[in-house]
């Protein structure tokens, strides 16, 4: 019954999806003045829609719950024994499921769109709608014809087949759904783009509009990122918190676009400037969505983490990019010469920073692009070629390094024009911490380059964060400016980590039988016994390990190397003792033929930063949305008042003869 | 992210082989050099270098019993004195441009190469025309104006 | 409206994405009908042997040595182990080929003796010598990544040919005409 209601609801919203299209597209008809009689169930039909897409993903989150055996979905990826909060999670830990969720984001993301954003011009909130539904009717007809989560088996299952142990974890409780509602909730921000693209209303009051929405997927996308890195960081086994994996730039990607959109828009609603480039990273951030989706579930691409690989779906999602992608790139090359030019600026101004920091990225972007998608290029030839952290690192610094640099000058400078005397003490403060923290670093030991860059270039940038709020009352600086020294100090916090965890790394692996010793760092690690031990739906053998730094107390590590039974699977569970400098980090192997156990340690200095700077950021994000809603409400009521008191003078003060 | 790494160990213990041996790893594969000068070099390379029965790892961060072969192979290249990059070019000649993620200029990955140029002189070009014609607009209305 | 900027210098970089995205889509849909390679191939083939020289595997026969390899005939060189299921499956095929004649010289990859000598109890025993590769040093110098795979050794000691994965029956006839190729 679950499943049925689920699918029903499925179909229903597809349908609300076509009429949604259908009036949002009616009220671009709409000729001053008369509106088609269609255009106003544009709105409603999204809410409905939004309503129902959410209610089959509960309901497959039902059945999960209740291990429904009877839906194949459950049966192939479920276990009854399953730990609960697993069972749940478990609904997105699979391909349709995952599908699911990436259609009811949608769906209520366009659902919230139609609910609250009342600013917009009607036609242009109906080319907006109408844009919506129509991608959401593609991903309904994927879902519905070619992943259907619903699917029943002709004969319930005994037993299920159980999830990927790899996936019991609270990782997947967020890396998911906040990665979904960030990266497709960047289809509002394309919708918007298109719809005033459409109806020509590229102008300071649609970026305001839009502000908020993309504003919002990057938080939440920003969120997804740093939970996926941090989950693989500690659930791999390994340490490793990015490798330049073709699901990891995927992420990416759209996060790339998506920032430099989020600057985009922020000048075309205080300068109204920018117009075709903020247009432009509309289309492209959710563009880069569907791209990753294609390459996650197509298999062209060799993963860790792909899942699903189907070139059959691969095929249908293909079609669909042709569609949206194609046809949003056509309309922008047929539209945008239309967009008039914006308001003017001189290079050096803050305008001119975020023009280049905006070309910055989009290089970036083009390079993770490149590089994720050349082995497929070389295989088209017959070559096989592998592409990974030597080619991304020192290829996407070539234009980190110059963004980072005017990021840390950037805020300070006026808008439209300025002269570098007037910030000439900043810079040279700025450079003075950059040099010397690169003088001493290179002093200090024999580092790689780009680790040791990272660590000058976190420096400068941390100062820079805050100079903005120089010579300011700090209980009157606007809660949006908050949020950008935040978010501007979350990049400097990362990249400290990230370069730390590069440059000053130290391992050890041993053989060590019960009571020998390790040294790591100024850590003295101690193994001192290994026992087995038994989870609900596992086993296991876990070291006992004593840490010790210097003269402290000893802490107890256990880490354990598991061995699953639904599916059969082992994997290796780290510990990890976390100290405000650093991280260390404990994995236990294999035992070797005289009795020893393998035993590898990690201290990583720092590392915890890069998360840390990355919750920084998306807090900042946050900060800015309640600023700029801040800033709009006070808006609007004094824009009220306004119109009461002339509502009430007009009163009193005869009309002049025109 | 981490979906389905059951393909990672699966790509590990099937195609073509389908089981796991009993014999113990390689001397190198799970010791450090004592030199640590010569293991961060080590290390640094095999970082870079491809688990050939993985979906896509290295082989320091790889459990198959071959990565650990070949990081036995690097180490003890490298502690005989080998050079970092002679010993991925050893392993490139046996398996190709495949087993190294680092790609070297060549026939077929020049385009890796050209493009982050072609990028940069693209970027500036944008640059200076949308900053630079914005200056030459600026001083020209200003003259209008005065 | 436009203002006194050059429309049509404007247009032509906005086509831009949308070509860029055509090139994508395109490799993309052509990849997609193309079977998927799933192994890595060795780039010694049209090499010589590299030289190695390995223990006996186990008592019944003696040990491998390229040189084992020169002079008088094409060889096979069968890369397996006790432990690979599918080498079990192509246990009869070789059997096959050294019935016409074929010398197939085996190295056994992290074997144990014992566990040698079990295997080729049960499913026969086609080589005429067979090397331990302990750590798969010797695999790995020959560009294998993976067991079961049988390379054609020409007379005069160069790789002619790879066969990755177990022998069917219907690779025992190509295998046949390639080892005639390297005569």
């Amino acid at each position: 019954m679950i499943a049925e209601i689920g699918l029903a609801a499925l179909w229903l919203a597809a349908a609300l999806a076509v009429l949604q299209m259908l009036a949002g597209a009616a009220a671009l008809r709409s000729i001053d003045g008369s509106v088609h009689p269609l255009a106003v169930y544009a709105r409603p039909a999204a809410i409905v829609q939004a309503v129902l897409a959410v209610l089959a993903f509960i309901m497959l989150l039902r059945a999960f719950a209740i291990t429904d055996l009877s839906i194949k979905l459950v049966a192939t990826n479920s276990h009854s024994m399953k730990p609960f909060i697993y069972k749940i999670t478990g609904t997105w830990g699979n391909h349709e499921g995952s599908m699911l969720l990436w259609v009811g984001v949608l769906a209520l993301a366009g659902g919230l769109l139609a609910g609250f954003e009342k600013r917009l011009p009607d036609r242009t909130m109906g080319a907006t709608l109408a844009v919506q539904g129509f991608i959401a009717i593609g991903f309904y007809a994927f879902l519905l014809l070619s992943s259907n989560p619903f699917e029943r088996l002709p004969v319930p299952a005994a037993e299920g087949i159980g999830l990927n142990p790899l996936l019991q974890d609270i990782g997947l409780a967020i890396h998911p759904p906040t990665l979904y509602a960030g990266y497709v909730g960047l289809s509002v921000a394309f919708s918007l783009a298109m719809g005033a693209l459409l109806t020509r209303e590229v102008n300071p009051n649609f970026a305001r509009a839009m502000r908020p929405w993309v504003l919002g997927a990057w938080v939440l996308l920003t969120l997804g990122i740093t939970a996926g890195s941090y989950w693989a960081y500690y659930e791999l086994g390994w340490g490793g918190w990015w490798f330049w994996d073709p699901v990891e730039n995927a992420s990416l990607m759209p996060w790339l676009a998506a920032t430099a959109l989020m600057h985009s828009v922020s000048v075309l609603a205080a300068r109204d400037a920018l117009r075709t480039w903020t247009i432009m990273l509309g289309v492209l951030a959710f563009s880069m969505s569907m791209l990753g989706t294609f390459l996650v579930r197509s298999g062209v691409l060799t993963s860790v983490h792909a899942f699903a690989v189907d070139p059959e779906r691969g095929a249908f999602i293909l079609a669909l990019l042709l569609i949206y992608i194609g046809g949003a790139f056509t309309i922008f090359a047929l539209r945008a010469s239309a967009v008039a030019e914006g308001k003017r600026f001189a290079a050096m101004s803050r305008e001119g920073a975020l023009v280049f920091n905006n070309v910055m990225l989009s290089a970036i972007l083009a390079i993770v692009l490149l590089g994720t998608l050349y082995p497929l290029l070389a295989e088209a030839f017959d070559a096989r070629v592998s592409v990974g952290p030597p080619y991304f690192n020192p290829a996407s610094a070539i234009f980190a390094i110059p963004m980072f640099l005017v990021m840390a000058v950037g805020p300070l400078l006026r808008w439209k024009e300025d002269k570098p005397a007037r910030v000439l003490f900043e810079m040279l403060a700025i450079a003075t911490v950059l040099i010397a923290v690169l003088v001493a670093v290179a002093i200090t030991g024999d580092y790689p380059l780009l680790p040791v860059l990272g660590l000058g270039l976190a420096a400068a940038l941390a100062l820079a964060a805050f100079l903005p709020l120089r010579g300011r009352k700090l209980a009157r600086v606007p809660v949006a400016v908050w949020g950008m020294v935040l978010a501007h100090f979350g990049v400097a916090v990362s990249l400290l980590g990230m370069a730390s965890e590069g440059a000053f790394t130290e391992e050890r692996l041993a053989a060590v039988a019960p009571g020998d010793t390790v040294k790591v760092g100024d850590w003295v690690i101690t193994l001192q016994g290994v026992a087995p031990v038994a989870g609900p739906n596992w086993t296991a053998i876990e070291a006992r390990v004593a840490a010790r730094q210097g003269d402290g107390a000893a802490v107890m590590l256990a880490p354990q190397a598991r061995n699953f039974w639904s599916p059969a699977q082992a994997t290796s569970e780290s510990a990890l003792l976390t100290r405000w400098d650093g991280q260390l980090y404990a994995v236990i192997g294999t035992q070797t033929p005289d009795g020893r156990w393998q035993l590898r340690v990690w201290w990583k200095p720092f590392v915890t930063f890069i998360w840390y700077g990355g919750l920084l950021i998306a807090l900042g994000g946050v900060l800015a949305i309640i600023g700029r809603v801040q800033v709009d409400v006070k808006r609007r009521k004094a824009a009220e008042l306004g119109e009461d008191r002339r509502a009430g003078l007009a009163d009193l003060v005869p009309e002049p003869a025109e | 992210m981490i979906r389905a790494l059951a393909v990672l160990l699966l790509a590990m213990l099937s195609l073509p082989a389908a089981g796991q041996d009993a014999l113990p790893p390689a001397p190198y594969a799970y010791t450090q050099l004592e030199d640590p000068a010569l293991e961060a070099k080590a290390t640094a390379l095999m970082h870079t270098l491809r688990c050939l029965k993985c979906q896509s790892q290295s082989i320091a961060d790889s459990d198959a019993p071959m990565a650990g072969d070949m990081r036995h192979q690097v180490r003890s290249r490298i502690l005989a004195g080998e050079e970092p990059e002679a010993v991925r070019a050893w392993l490139i000649e046996r398996y190709g441009d495949y087993v190294s993620y680092s790609p070297e200029v060549s026939q077929t990955t020049w385009p890796l190469f050209v493009v982050p140029a072609l990028l940069a002189l693209g970027a500036l070009l944008v640059l200076v025309r949308r900053l630079g014609r914005s200056r030459a607009d600026e001083t020209a209305a200003e003259g209008d104006a005065a | 409206m436009n203002a006194s900027g050059t429309p049509s210098r404007l247009r032509w970089w906005m086509w831009l994405p949308l070509a860029l995205f055509a090139f994508f889509a395109g490799l993309a849909g052509y990849m997609l009908t193309q079977e998927k390679e799933q192994f890595v191939k060795s780039t010694m083939v049209g090499k010589p042997l590299p030289a190695f020289a390995l223990p006996p595997a186990f008592e019944g026969r003696p040990g491998a040595a390229n040189t084992d390899f020169q002079g008088g005939k094409p060889r096979l060189l069968n890369i397996w182990a006790s432990w690979c299921l599918p080498c079990i499956a192509e246990a009869p095929q070789l059997e096959a080929l050294k019935a016409q004649g074929v010398e197939i010289i085996g190295i056994a990859i992290r074997d144990r003796p014992e566990d040698v000598a079990r295997f080729l109890e049960r499913h026969g025993n086609p080589y005429t010598r067979i090397g331990a590769d302990e750590i798969s040093a010797v695999q790995l110098e020959l560009g294998s990544s993976g067991v079961p795979e049988t390379f054609v050794i020409g007379a005069d000691g160069t790789i002619r040919y790879q066969h990755i994965g177990d022998i069917r029956p219907e690779h025992v006839a190509l295998l046949k005409a390639e080892l005639e190729k390297a005569q």
